[in-house]
């Protein structure tokens, strides 16, 4: 039995000193293989008298299969530095930057407007849109702002011709959307809008927001609350209120000015107000039964606030540079 | 409108601070658009007479003044301004005080003692320049300090007025706004009656009594024009942005500041004959007191003697019958001219007058008396005079009907509680004539008032008074119905987002642009311009989006950008002559290498088939393209866009010419769609995906290499039998193997039966029927 101790830590010490699964195989076979050391024994077994047979039988098998048992250890962990080696082989430097693609951006302006026409679509607004050559009526007249009125002096306009303008606000949208529908009517209407004026804080062209509710019962005071519900959501603070100023608009009455609270001061945001009864009844709309609100964004502005952009022209001048940041 | 505190608060004077009254006018929808001191902090300068002078005894520019401020002894003070004399009144710095920028303390100048400074206006802060002593007037009483004497603790307040409240274009009119929203007194105007001292009138001749229902004059002999103005008027004109003229003109801007009433004053002298009020007559001109030349359009209300036009009625008198120092009599002009015959007259003129821009809006025609006696009794007053009596022409003054106010209405417009204790409150306020039946009111709007036409308009002034900055926010009501989403069409967000995922970045440019891009890019010879560009590079309405995106490019290029990608949406214009049309488009602009300069892959400049690929994202597949020529493009690198069998737009590289010319060094790959065919969206019929495995067959095609890929295509589509689902091109050769003139395309074709296994039979009979539909129509061969 002494002798089968010896075939077992001869196998350990032979099996561990393999690296390679050949010399394992080789190191197997002097153990197990057809002239192996175990493979004697048992061969030797039949010598042996049928008494001592099984016990001496059980006693070999113990042993191999405590050789086989080491083999498969070390095979395993044969395999396993193989694999190692192999991943080891094959390691990237993965902070190496990915192959080919870039993204673009999207422009400041697209995402506010995005931004405001998500918000103002979570309460029922439809957008709706016109055209930026307008004729005269509906930019001016059919809002309430008769030829040669003051408040023609208040929009400083690009003429096309005696008859066209380019639109100096979104409202005239509201004109063409009434006309052809009766309340309730929910709408905003987005779009480039432009006057005679150029300077740091003054674009010949920019963006305005123009949102309008017509219903049976809609106030001042609603119009005051959903203003202030949607610059709390586009600016994320539930805080920001909204003061109210006496203004004039031909085309609402009563007006304001928004004002947004601000670092501790007020901005000016935009104009608003109830919808003039001339302006329902230009469209055909029963003045006594239905009301309306209409307010009108600047959209430069807020995203310039949004985003904390300090020049109006960036939005026009079209530097990759500055675009990039929105990505 | 710009006025000086102190004068408001003679009219009405609330307690409380100029901040405070800053906030209360803002609030009130007459909006402070700068609030600023009359002068800016000094103390212990008062008023000092000059009453002796001598030379100094070591300096020639220097006098030895003894100057008098009110104390037991006369202070002596070297001085240097030229104007320094005997008995001028000029402000005095006293040792210890302290002005802008410097402290006064007892000096030695050139060894005489000193004890203050005689002060110019630049020294105290009044101006930015100024020569020798501020001069004060002779009755300026001796020891008073400067800032009460000239009212320098005073503010002026910069007013935006909209154009509906010309009430408020005068003092009295902001005092009377002031004092509904304070509840502070408004002082009264008490005019005397100025008393007659002859009977000399001129006849008026009102010939447009629609344009001018209301015209006093008035004729004062004997002035002296040449009187010096006082300086309480002069300083009210000065702080309300009015330099001095000369005292009857100044007499006649203080009363149109004080009571908004324009006024004019004649030269009696020059009036020839009776006084018309009537319009231009053809090719009448006028010198004006600007200077100006005006031609006169017959819509032009003027006033008129024997000569023909002084004046235009309401804008700006006439230089030949204007007021001199040598006039003695005046004919002084107080009338109501309707807003419809002043409006947009001055502004075709060119300019714009204080009397243009009141009459415009309006002016209380129940004050035109008033006013007029105001003038009479401040000529009198500062240039004496003998008074005629006030010849009128009175006819049909505009009529302010009672309008209906519901308090019901008012609340459900407003969303504030109101009763009707609250409204008459208001309506009390702002003294406007009213009855009530119950919470039914009839409110008769003011002269003044040119802006309370309708029952909104009340409304707005209830919530003026009540307070905008206290209407409530509140949430509206609708009933939760969903909106429609429907899946016909896709958003232009789609769009957006496909060629922002393609490396675009999104621009804005402007939708003016240069004319000649138009004629280069575009060839169009007549694009929409603009009547009163802001410059001339910005004068036509554009077509197309590309001159934009071009310069988009070379800002960037000028900027080292190397590798520029640029998209825009937006509206490209187009007249038939008659009407305007406008288009949504797309276009983007590729430049310089494909992807960005990388480790990985080899730098290439980015070409026709990578535009393409995006064009053919963009039209999902749908789009199909043929041969075309563009001014804007290369020849042979420009393809016209068609959908659903409608060209939509271009797609190509810039002409080498345009590429020269913008001094690009490398290709520019431009496309531009039109918007809305792209957003059709179709959705596609559900077919069964098969359960047996699709088979694909490769075959090689040799033709003629100018025939193009999509006409064989074609061919091929058109022969194929049912089991065929794709057939694409995956590659093309040209080269060893295949003969002169000719191309090898390979195409990939994909079978699959939904029924069955399909034998290799039938896949050779299918690709027999490509290869023979193939070779019968073009000639090609298979490649072997």
């Amino acid at each position: 039995m002494q002798n089968l101790e010896q075939i077992l830590t001869d196998a350990q010490r032979e099996f561990s000193a393999c690296d390679t699964l050949v010399d394992l195989d080789q190191a197997k076979s002097r153990f197990l293989g057809k002239s192996g050391a175990l493979t004697e024994l048992m061969k030797g077994l039949g010598k042996l008298d049928a008494a001592e047979r099984p016990a001496a039988g059980a006693a070999i098998n113990v042993i191999k299969q405590g050789v086989e048992q080491s083999l498969q250890v070390k095979r395993d962990a044969i395999l396993a530095a193989e694999q190692a080696q192999k991943l080891a082989s094959e390691t990237l430097d993965v902070t190496l930057p990915g192959r080919g693609k870039a993204q673009g951006s999207l422009h400041p302006v697209t995402l506010t407007l995005q931004r405001i026409e998500e918000l103002f679509h979570s309460i029922g607004f439809e957008v709706a849109e016109g055209p930026e050559i307008e004729t005269d009526f509906y930019n001016f007249t059919a809002l309430n702002i008769p030829q040669d009125h003051p408040a023609r002096a208040m929009h400083d306009t690009f003429y096309v011709d005696d008859q066209h303008v380019l639109r100096t606000h979104t409202s005239p949208v509201q004109v063409h959307y009434m006309q052809d529908r009766q309340p309730p009517l929910r709408i905003i209407s987005p779009g480039r809008v432009y006057r005679v004026d150029s300077d740091a804080t003054h674009s010949p062209m920019f963006h305005q927001v123009e949102g309008l509710w017509v219903d049976e019962e809609v106030s001042f005071a609603n119009l005051k609350g959903v203003v202030q519900d949607f610059l709390q959501r586009f600016f994320e603070r539930d805080d920001l209120e909204v003061r109210f100023r006496p203004s004039f608009f031909p085309f609402t009455e009563p007006s304001a000015e928004m004002d947004m609270s601000w670092n501790g001061g007020w901005l000016e945001i935009g104009g608003c107000g109830m919808v003039h009864p001339n302006v329902l009844g230009h469209v055909g709309i029963d003045a006594e039964k239905y009301r309306g609100f209409a307010f009108g964004l600047g959209v430069e502005r807020l995203a310039m606030l949004r985003y904390g952009v300090n020049d109006l022209r960036l939005f026009f001048d079209n530097d990759l540079r500055f675009l990039r940041q929105f990505s | 409108m710009i006025f000086s505190e102190y004068w408001l608060r003679t009219f009405v004077n609330p307690d409380i601070s100029s901040e405070q009254l800053d906030h209360v006018l803002t609030m009130a929808g007459l909006e402070v658009e700068a609030r600023e001191s009359v002068a800016p902090d000094f103390s212990r300068v008062v008023v000092g007479q000059i009453v002796a002078a001598e030379k100094h005894p070591d300096a020639d520019r220097l006098q030895l003044c003894r100057v008098d401020v009110g104390q037991a002894e006369p202070l002596q003070i070297v001085c240097g301004a030229s104007n320094a004399r005997v008995g001028l009144k000029v402000p005095c710095a006293m040792v210890g005080a302290v002005l802008p920028g410097f402290n006064i303390k007892q000096a030695k100048v050139r060894g005489v003692e000193s004890f203050g400074m005689l002060c110019s206006a630049k020294e105290l802060g009044l101006a930015e320049e100024s020569i020798g002593l501020l001069e004060l007037q002779g009755d300026a009483p001796v020891g008073q300090d400067i800032r009460a004497h000239l009212e320098l603790d005073d503010r002026i307040f910069t007013l935006k007025l909209t154009p509906n409240r010309s009430d408020c274009l005068s003092i009295h009119g902001v005092a009377r706004d002031v004092a509904a929203l304070t509840g502070a007194a408004l002082k009264p105007i008490l005019i005397p009656l100025a008393v007659v001292q002859h009977q000399v009138q001129r006849t008026i001749v009102v010939e447009q009594a629609d344009a001018c229902p209301r015209y006093c004059g008035r004729i004062i002999r004997a002035v002296n024009a040449a009187a010096v103005t006082p300086l309480w008027m002069l300083q009210r004109l000065q702080r309300s942005g009015l330099r001095s003229i000369s005292a009857v003109v100044d007499i006649t801007n203080y009363v149109l500041l004080e009571l908004g009433q324009p006024l004019h004053a004649f030269d009696l002298a020059r009036l020839s004959g009776d006084v018309h009020v009537r319009y231009a007559r053809p090719a009448e001109k006028l010198e004006l007191l600007n200077g100006q030349i005006a031609e006169l359009q017959s819509d032009i209300l003027v006033i008129a003697d024997d000569s023909g036009a002084i004046a235009l009625a309401g804008i700006m008198g006439g230089q030949a019958s204007a007021v001199s120092d040598a006039t003695t009599d005046i004919f002084l002009e107080s009338a109501f001219f309707a807003p419809a015959a002043i409006t947009g007259r001055a502004r075709r003129l060119g300019f714009s007058s204080d009397s243009s821009f009141r009459f415009e809006r309006g002016v209380d025609f129940a004050a035109t008396r008033q006013a007029l006696e105001r003038a009479t009794a401040l000529v009198l007053e500062i240039c004496g005079g003998e008074v005629g009596p006030v010849t009128e022409v009175l006819t049909q003054l505009p009529v302010r009907d009672p309008i209906r106010l519901r308090v019901l209405k008012a609340q459900a417009i407003l969303g504030i509680a109101l009763d009707q204790g609250i409204v008459s409150e208001v309506l009390r306020r702002l003294q406007f004539q009213f009855t009530n039946n119950g919470d039914e009111f009839q409110v008769t709007p003011p002269s003044y008032r040119f802006d309370i036409a309708i029952e909104e308009d009340l409304v707005e002034e209830i919530v003026r008074l009540h307070g905008y900055q206290h209407v409530p926010a509140l949430p509206p009501q609708a009933s939760a119905t969903m909106l429609p989403a429907g899946e016909g069409r896709l958003p232009v967000a789609a769009l957006r987002r496909s060629l922002v995922a393609a490396d675009y970045h999104e621009a804005v440019t402007y939708s003016f642009v240069d004319e000649s891009w138009e004629h280069k890019l575009q060839g169009n010879t007549s694009p929409i311009r603009l009547k009163n560009p802001i410059a001339s590079n910005m004068s036509v309405m554009r077509s197309s989006l590309w001159g934009g995106l071009l310069d988009a490019l070379q800002y960037n290029l000028n900027r080292r950008q190397e590798r520029v990608r640029l998209f825009e949406i937006g509206a490209c214009f187009a007249s038939d002559g008659n009407d305007f049309a406008e288009v949504t488009r797309v276009a983007g602009l590729c430049y310089g290498s494909v992807s960005p300069e990388q480790w990985a892959a080899p730098a290439r400049d980015v070409d026709f088939y990578d535009i393409k690929a995006d064009v053919e994202i963009l039209s999902r597949g749908h789009a199909t393209y043929e041969a075309g020529q563009h001014p804007a493009l290369h020849p042979g690198q420009s393809a016209r866009v068609m959908l659903d069998g409608r060209a939509i737009g271009w797609l190509g590289g810039l002409h080498p010419e345009w590429q020269q010319q913008y001094q690009l060094p490398h290709g520019v790959m431009l496309f531009e769609l039109e918007v809305s065919p792209l957003l059709v969206h179709v959705a596609a019929p559900f077919i069964g995906v098969g359960k047996f495995p699709p088979v694909r067959r490769d075959m090689a095609l040799v033709v003629d290499e100018n025939l193009p890929l999509q006409v064989l295509l074609d061919t091929l589509l058109a022969a194929r039998c049912a089991v065929v689902t794709e057939i694409a091109l995956f590659d093309q050769y040209r080269g060893k193997g295949v003969g002169d003139g000719q191309k090898s395309l390979a195409f990939r074709v994909v079978m699959q039966d939904t029924q069955k296994t399909l034998t290799d039979e039938e896949v050779s009979v299918a690709m027999a029927q490509l290869v023979a539909a193939a070779a019968q129509k073009h000639g090609a061969e298979l490649r072997s």
